[in-house]
C-alpha cells in the first residue's frame, strides 16, 4: 500500500521470504496429512514475529494491527492453516494477555510466548455457545484462594499444542459475569478433547478444552471477576481485521496464480486468457482484491491511530472473507480439472477460506453487528 | 409411471441410507471406492437403466435414470457419478456398436459387475477437445494405440474403455473410437489425481504405449470418434444436472434440520429471517434447476433433445449446487466445517460439477451459439 512505513515494507519483505522458504515447501502435505508445522511456527518465534503486538520490554515489537495483517496476508498466500494457527496464538493469546494481564502475569508468560517456546491459544466458544458466546456456561466457582473450573470449549485453534489457554469463563449469574483465566497445561488447569476434522485449515489443529473441576490459582484470573466482557469488546476489533488479512492474502495468491496459468494454459490455439470470457474474471478478481486491500488497510491505520468508527472492524470481516471464497471458486474454475486437483494449492485455498467466513464470528453476526450499529445511528 | 417413480426414489433412498451413509464419511477421507456397492446397485438395476432389455439393461429413459441420480447423489456424487458415466458408454456402443460389440460388451456393464469409462481429455486437449493427440494405427489386424488421457473418471476400477484417438487428418474428422480392455497389452494407469472432491471415485492418467487391441473394437467406422464422443453430450449434461440437483437438495435439508434443532439466544436459529431468507432462496434456486433438468430429460426420452435446454440444465444446477452447498455450510457455521456433518462433502463435490461435461464456460459458448441461430 503506498501509505506504508518504511518499516512495514520491510517487515512484509521479511515475512514474503519466510513464506516462500519455511511454509511453501510443505503446505500441501501439512494439510493432505493434518498436521501442525510446528517447526515453522518455532521460526516465526526467532523471527519476532509471535509478539508482533506486544510490548517491547517482554520481548514483543510493539507493532499494530497494520503489521500485524500485513504478516496475516504474506503469510496467507502461502499456507493460511498456519497463519490462523499464528493468528491465534499472537493475537487471540499473546495480544489478550498484552493488553489486559498484570504486570505479573506479562512477565511471567509474554517473554515464552513471544519466544515460541511456548504455545498459546484462546477459549470462548463452546459447544452449545457459538454466535451467542455471552451465553457461556463454563463455572469458574471460588474457594479460599483458588478456583474450581468446569465446563468445556469448542472449536479452539492450537488446543492440542496449547501449554497456555487465555479463557472466559462464568462466575455469577447475570448476563455478563464473565471472568478471565491463563490457564496452564503442564499445572493440569485444562485436558485435551477429541481433534475436530475439517475441510479445510487442516494444518491448524482444532480441538475440545475439558475442565473437570480443575483446580486453578486465584492468581490466574485477569483482571477483576466480571472483567472478561470488555476483555472481549477490545480484542474483537483486531481479530477481526487480522483473519480478514489472511483473506486477503488467499485473494491475492488466486489472482496471481490465475493469472500466471491464463498466460501459460493454451485451448483452441490460443492463450485462455485472450478469451474475454477469462479477461472478465481476471479483472473482476483482480478489482475487488485491490478494493479489500484498500478497505482493510486504511481500517488498520484507523484502529492504529485509534480513530476507527463503530463496527468498522465487523465490515471488513463481512467484506473479505466472503469476496475471496467468490475468488478463490473463480479461481478453481478458471483453472478447470487442475484447478480441482490437490496438486495446485487452488482448491486448498477455497477450502481454507470458506472457515473466515465463519469463524471469529459468522457473517451472519457480522450483520447483525453493522445493523445494529445503522439503526443506532438512525435513532439518534 | 408416477409409481415407477416413486419405487425407483424409495428403493434408492433406502439403499443408500442403509448401505452408503455409513460409510461414506471415512470412504471420503481415505479415498476408497467399493465395487461391491457398485454391484449392489447393478442388482437392484440401476447400473443400466437405459441400456436395452436385450443386453440386460432396463431399458427406461432419461427422466427415470435422472430420479435415481438425484436421490443417489443426495448421499453420495461419486457413484451417481460412475453410474452415469458407464451408462454413457453403453448408450455409445448401443448406438454405434456392431451386434458382436453390443453383446459381448454391454449385459456386464449393464448388470453392474463391470464399469465402463470414456476416455476423450488429454493434458492439452479439455475445453478443446477435438485437438486431441493420441493416435491409432492399423497394422495388419491390430490397431496400435500410442499417448495418454488425462482426468479419466473410473481409471483402473474399469474394465471397458471408450477411448478417442486420432487416425486420420487434424481436427474432428480424423478421430475414431475404440473400446479398450483392462488387461490389454500396452494399456496402462498412470498417476491417480488427487482432488479436492469426488475422493471416492478414482480419477486416472492412462497411457497407451504401443498398446495393440484388435481391430474389430473400433466402433462404428474411422472418423466415427467425436460424433460418437459428443452423441452422449445432451445427456450428459442432463445427468450432470440430476446429480447437481440432489446434491443441492441434500444440503437444503440439512440446512433446514441443523437450523431448526440448534439454538442461540434463546431460539431455535430458523427463526431468525437472515437464516429463513437463505434457505428460501436455496429451495428457489433447488426448484427452478430440477424444473430445468426434467424438462431437457422429457425432451430427450421424447426423441427432440433439445442441446440448449441441456446445456442451460448443467449450467444452472451446477451453479446452484455450488451455491446452495456453499450456504449450508454457512448456515452450519462451525459445525458445518467439520467432518462430522456432510455439507462440507458435499461442497468440495459441488466445484467439479461446474467443470466436468463441459465446463460452464463452455456451457454458455454452446448457449450463445444457439441463441444467436434462433434469432438471427
Amino acid at each position: 500500500m503506498w501509505f506504508f512505513s518504511e518499516e512495514e515494507r520491510q517487515l512484509q519483505e521479511v515475512v514474503r521470504d519466510f513464506a516462500k522458504n519455511e511454509l511453501l515447501p510443505r503446505a500441501e502435505h501439512h494439510d493432505e496429512e493434518e498436521t501442525f508445522n510446528l517447526e515453522a511456527f518455532k521460526k516465526m518465534g526467532e523471527l519476532g514475529l509471535l509478539g508482533i503486538t506486544a510490548d517491547p520490554e517482554y520481548g514483543g515489537s510493539g507493532l499494530g494491527a497494520t503489521a500485524a495483517t500485513i504478516v496475516m496476508e504474506e503469510l496467507g498466500k502461502v499456507c493460511a492453516s498456519s497463519t490462523l494457527s499464528y493468528l491465534a496464538h499472537a493475537i487471540l493469546c499473546i495480544n489478550n494477555i498484552d493488553k489486559n494481564a498484570s504486570p505479573e502475569q506479562k512477565a511471567k508468560y509474554l517473554p515464552k510466548l513471544i519466544s515460541g517456546e511456548w504455545v498459546g491459544c484462546m477459549g470462548m466458544s463452546e459447544p452449545d455457545y457459538g454466535s451467542d458466546a455471552i451465553g457461556i456456561q463454563t463455572r469458574a466457582k471460588k474457594e479460599g484462594d483458588h478456583y474450581l473450573i468446569n465446563g468445556s470449549k469448542m472449536w479452539i485453534t492450537n488446543a492440542q499444542y496449547a501449554d497456555i489457554a487465555y479463557v472466559y469463563t462464568r462466575t455469577g449469574d447475570e448476563k455478563k459475569d464473565l471472568s478471565t483465566f491463563i490457564l496452564e497445561k503442564e499445572n493440569g488447569h485444562f485436558q485435551f478433547g477429541k481433534p475436530i476434522h475439517k475441510m479445510g485449515m487442516r494444518a491448524s489443529p482444532t480441538g475440545e478444552l475439558i475442565f473437570d473441576n480443575a483446580k486453578v490459582p486465584a492468581s490466574q484470573l485477569v483482571g477483576e471477576e466480571g472483567d472478561s466482557v470488555s476483555h472481549m469488546m477490545k480484542n474483537l476489533d483486531i481479530e477481526r481485521i487480522t483473519i480478514s488479512g489472511i483473506s486477503l492474502g488467499i485473494a491475492r495468491a488466486c489472482v496471481e496464480q490465475s493469472v500466471r496459468y491464463a498466460g501459460e494454459r493454451k485451448q483452441f490455439g490460443k492463450e485462455i486468457g485472450s478469451f474475454q470470457l477469462i479477461q472478465k474474471m481476471l479483472a473482476e478478481m483482480s478489482t475487488e482484491t485491490e478494493m479489500m486491500s484498500h478497505f482493510l488497510y486504511s481500517v488498520c491505520k484507523e484502529y492504529d491511530n485509534g480513530t476507527q468508527g463503530p463496527a468498522v472492524a465487523a465490515r471488513v470481516k463481512l467484506a473479505l472473507p466472503k469476496m475471496t471464497t467468490k475468488i478463490a471458486l473463480d479461481a478453481i474454475q478458471l483453472h478447470g480439472g487442475y484447478g480441482y486437483s490437490r496438486e495446485f494449492p487452488l482448491e486448498r485455498f477455497m477450502r481454507d477460506n470458506k472457515l473466515n467466513e465463519i469463524g471469529a464470528g459468522t457473517n451472519e453476526v457480522m450483520i447483525l453487528i453493522i445493523a445494529k450499529d445503522l439503526l443506532r445511528e438512525s435513532r439518534r | 409411471m408416477s409409481d415407477l417413480k416413486d419405487e425407483i426414489i424409495k428403493e434408492v433412498k433406502k439403499f443408500r441410507q442403509s448401505v452408503i451413509d455409513p460409510i461414506i464419511e471415512s470412504d471420503d477421507e481415505n479415498e476408497v471406492f467399493r465395487m461391491e456397492i457398485f454391484s449392489q446397485l447393478g442388482e437392484l438395476g440401476f447400473t443400466g437403466m437405459t441400456t436395452q432389455e436385450s443386453y440386460d439393461g432396463a431399458g427406461l429413459g432419461y427422466t427415470d435414470f435422472c430420479y435415481f441420480l438425484e436421490e443417489l447423489s443426495k448421499s453420495s456424487v461419486p457413484y451417481a457419478v460412475t453410474i452415469s458415466v458407464s451408462s454413457m458408454v453403453q448408450s455409445i456402443i448401443q448406438k454405434f456398436g456392431s451386434d458382436e460389440q453390443k453383446s459381448t460388451f454391454l449385459p456386464p456393464m449393464a448388470r453392474g459387475e463391470e464399469i465402463g469409462a470414456f476416455a476423450l481429455s488429454e493434458s492439452g486437449s479439455g475445453s478443446d477437445a477435438t485437438n486431441l493427440k493420441t493416435t491409432a494405427a492399423l497394422e495388419g489386424d491390430n490397431y496400435i494405440l500410442n499417448g495418454s488421457k488425462l482426468w479419466i473418471t473410473s481409471g483402473g476400477i474399469a474394465k471397458t474403455y471408450l477411448v478417442m484417438a486420432r487416425t486420420g487428418e487434424n481436427g474432428p474428422k480424423g478421430v475414431s473410437a475404440f473400446i479398450v480392455r483392462d488387461g490389454d497389452p500396452g494399456f496402462e494407469y498412470g498417476k491417480a489425481e488427487k482432488k479436492m472432491g469426488w475422493r471416492t471415485s478414482p480419477t486416472r492418467e492412462l497411457l497407451f504405449k504401443n498398446c495393440a487391441i484388435p481391430k474389430d473394437r473400433l466402433l462404428g467406422h474411422e472418423g466415427d470418434g467425436i460424433k460418437a464422443a459428443f452423441s452422449g453430450l445432451d445427456a450428459g449434461r442432463i445427468t450432470i444436472g440430476a446429480i447437481s440437483v440432489g446434491l443441492a437438495q441434500r444440503a437444503l435439508e440439512e440446512s433446514v434440520k441443523y437450523s431448526l434443532s440448534r439454538e442461540q439466544f434463546g431460539e431455535s436459529i430458523f427463526n431468525f429471517q437472515g437464516l429463513q431468507f437463505m434457505m428460501s432462496d436455496m429451495e428457489v434456486e433447488t426448484t427452478c434447476a430440477r424444473l430445468c433438468v426434467y424438462e431437457a430429460a422429457k425432451l430427450l426420452d421424447a426423441g427432440t433433445p433439445s442441446t440448449k435446454l441441456s446445456s442451460i440444465s448443467k449450467l444452472k444446477a451446477s451453479d446452484v449446487a455450488m451455491k446452495v452447498s456453499t450456504d449450508a455450510v454457512q448456515v452450519l457455521g462451525g459445525v458445518g466445517y467439520t467432518k462430522e456433518y456432510p455439507t462440507e462433502r458435499l461442497m468440495r463435490d459441488a466445484k467439479v460439477l461446474q467443470i466436468v461435461e463441459g465446463t460452464n464456460q463452455i456451457q454458455k459458448l454452446v448457449i450463445a451459439r444457439s441463441i444467436k441461430s434462433e434469432y438471427n
